[in-house]
């Protein structure tokens, strides 16, 4: 389909420009992105894990650890293409001075994409990192296998909440889109404890989720837990941020091009 | 086939059922200054927009280089300046030049050069370290200007360019405009002032409603619309009392508020006729496109504009 055909340097563009402004605000930017996964890791890991002891047979820590990782690439992607991409979509005018140059919808909503993954990969270091300080990684063999899939997670997450910001009119919206969406996830995907002790039909919305199958390739990546179906978590995943795309792209033109 | 750079042959847009461009046809030839004229919500910016590609043509052929509009790929032969204020708050004064040339695929090194002259060109060479937010009105609009030349465009779209500007600031983009023109750059350029219609334009059209009332060089609507002198007159108590002042003259009345406009070929008698009652102020100039765009739009003073 031709409105879905991208120029990769102008995806580039996109992304270069973001990164030009991230860069400037590097510093309180990071300590913001890995600030909060990093108390949940502390507070819940050492605090509630001196209690549990064990989960799925591994150390709590390191079951929290991976789960952190996966939700904090969750929200740094939804955040990002929510509030930031918003005030360059509304409030700055960005992607309407990009729409006078070559660029076109599409490439610029790719371009966001892959810059709230980027975002997803960055604080997903950093909370590796502090992860592996704290004892929350198992694996090391296979453990940097993590950083490529997170920035999967990061685009499947962006590309929902891109179609999302296309047809907000305003910052309020996000909210519901956090309370329905964002923090369901959080809660029943995995992150803190293992969906099975869900109710059956829990369970079953949970699988259509991808945080869920963001947990269920990371965690077993970070530690002895056994990797089952790599590909379906992976596929489905890409699903996501293919439909996300698809469906922001669309929603995006059709908000710009009156 | 001509050479016109843009050709518009029954364009109309509707936005649902309400119909805000009516079935519009010109031309614009190579290297002239091109007016796009109307009040408020007659539709240029649609127009504009249109000719962009960032809103869909609904009826009619309309191209650019004699492709049609909408195919971003023109954009490398465009330069574009909004009326809207979108240069990039982050960024300093180059650093925005050079991110926006990397949206047409210009390295930032090869951009270097390009961005000294324009800057130069844009009298913001000092300021090139500057964050945009440090920079007043008229800096950043000469910005946005120099913004637009960084492809090095055959055609220049301008949407109210000195909106919003100071005189000073006003009078120096004008002279950039020109400067552009002579190096053969073909300028689009929507506006409500008369007084820049005037100074830049070679054609314009005034639109009004959807459709173009007119079109031509300024100097040839003046003459072909209204009188070539004007005296406007304050004081007047009523119609009556205008009819009598001008009794036995050649003389064409019309009022905005409390002032009263007398067109004629020669004013003269008139202008002793006011100046013998000092109730009266007056002014005898000659007639401007404003008394063009005054009369052809109506002088009704506009709610929904």
């Amino acid at each position: 389909m031709n409105s879905l055909q991208l120029f990769p340097l102008h995806v580039l563009a996109v992304w270069r420009r973001n990164f030009l402004v991230w860069k400037k605000l590097a510093g309180a930017s990071m300590l913001g992105n890995f600030g909060d996964p990093f108390l949940y890791l502390l507070g819940l890991g050492y605090g509630l894990g001196l209690y549990i002891g064990d989960m799925n047979g591994i150390p709590y820590m390191a079951f929290l650890a991976s789960g952190i990782l996966c939700s904090s690439a969750m929200n740094t992607a939804t955040f990002e293409s929510l509030y930031s991409a918003f005030t360059r979509m509304n409030q700055q005018g960005t992607w309407e001075s990009m729409l006078a140059t070559p660029l076109r919808v599409q490439e610029i909503i790719a371009g966001e994409q892959m810059w709230a993954a980027t975002k997803s990969l960055i604080s997903g270091s950093a909370i590796f990192v502090v992860a592996g300080l704290l004892g929350g990684i198992q694996q090391w063999d296979t453990a940097l296998l993590a950083l490529p899939v997170i920035f999967l997670i990061g685009l499947a997450f962006a590309g929902p909440a891109l179609a999302f910001c296309a047809i907000s009119p305003s910052y309020d919206f996000f909210l519901y889109y956090f309370t329905l969406a964002v923090t369901p996830m959080f809660l029943f995907c995995g992150v803190f404890y293992p969906i099975d002790t869900l109710p059956a039909f829990a369970q079953m919305v949970a699988q259509v989720l991808p945080l869920t199958h963001a947990v269920a390739l990371i965690r077993p990546l970070l530690t002895e837990m056994p990797l089952t179906l790599p590909w379906l978590h992976v596929g489905v995943l890409a699903l996501y941020a293919l439909a996300g795309f698809t469906l922001a792209a669309h929603l995006a033109s059709r908000r710009l091009l009156r | 086939m001509s050479d016109a750079v843009v050709r518009a042959t029954g364009v109309r847009k509707y936005f649902g059922d309400r119909e805000v461009i009516c079935g519009v046809d010109f031309d614009i030839r190579p290297g002239i200054c091109f007016g796009i004229l109307g009040p408020n919500g007659a539709g240029k910016t649609t127009l504009m927009r249109m000719l962009l590609g960032l809103s869909p043509v609904s009826e009619g052929q309309y191209s650019v280089f004699g492709q049609s509009v909408g195919d971003s790929a023109i954009h490398s032969r465009i330069g574009v300046v909004p009326q809207q204020d979108n240069l990039d708050p982050d960024f300093s004064v180059s650093l925005n030049l050079k991110v926006y040339a990397g949206y047409f695929g210009i390295s930032y090194r090869a951009a270097e050069t390009r961005i000294a002259e324009l800057l130069e060109f844009a009298a913001l060479a000092r300021r090139s370290r500057d964050q945009v937010s440090s920079l007043s009105g008229g800096m950043r609009r000469r910005l946005m200007v120099a913004r637009s030349l960084i492809n090095n465009p055959d055609l220049i779209v301008l949407d109210e360019p000195s909106t919003g500007l100071d005189p000073q600031a006003r009078h120096l983009i004008w002279q950039r405009l020109r400067s552009l023109k002579k190096q053969g750059k073909t300028l689009i350029l929507t506006t409500h002032y008369m007084e820049e219609a005037a100074e830049l334009c070679d054609e314009l059209i005034i639109l009004d409603r959807g459709s173009i009332l007119t079109r031509g060089s300024p100097q040839d609507l003046i003459a072909e619309h209204v009188e070539a002198e004007v005296v406007a007159i304050r004081g007047l108590s009523n119609e009556l009392d205008a009819i009598e002042l001008c009794e036995g003259l050649d003389i064409r009345l019309d009022h905005v508020g409390d002032t009263w406009f007398c067109y004629g070929l020669d004013a003269r008698p008139l202008v002793a006729r006011c100046a013998e009652r000092n109730d009266l102020t007056f002014i005898h100039r000659p007639a401007s496109l404003e008394d063009v765009f005054l009369k052809l739009t109506g002088r009704d003073m506009r709610e929904e504009a």
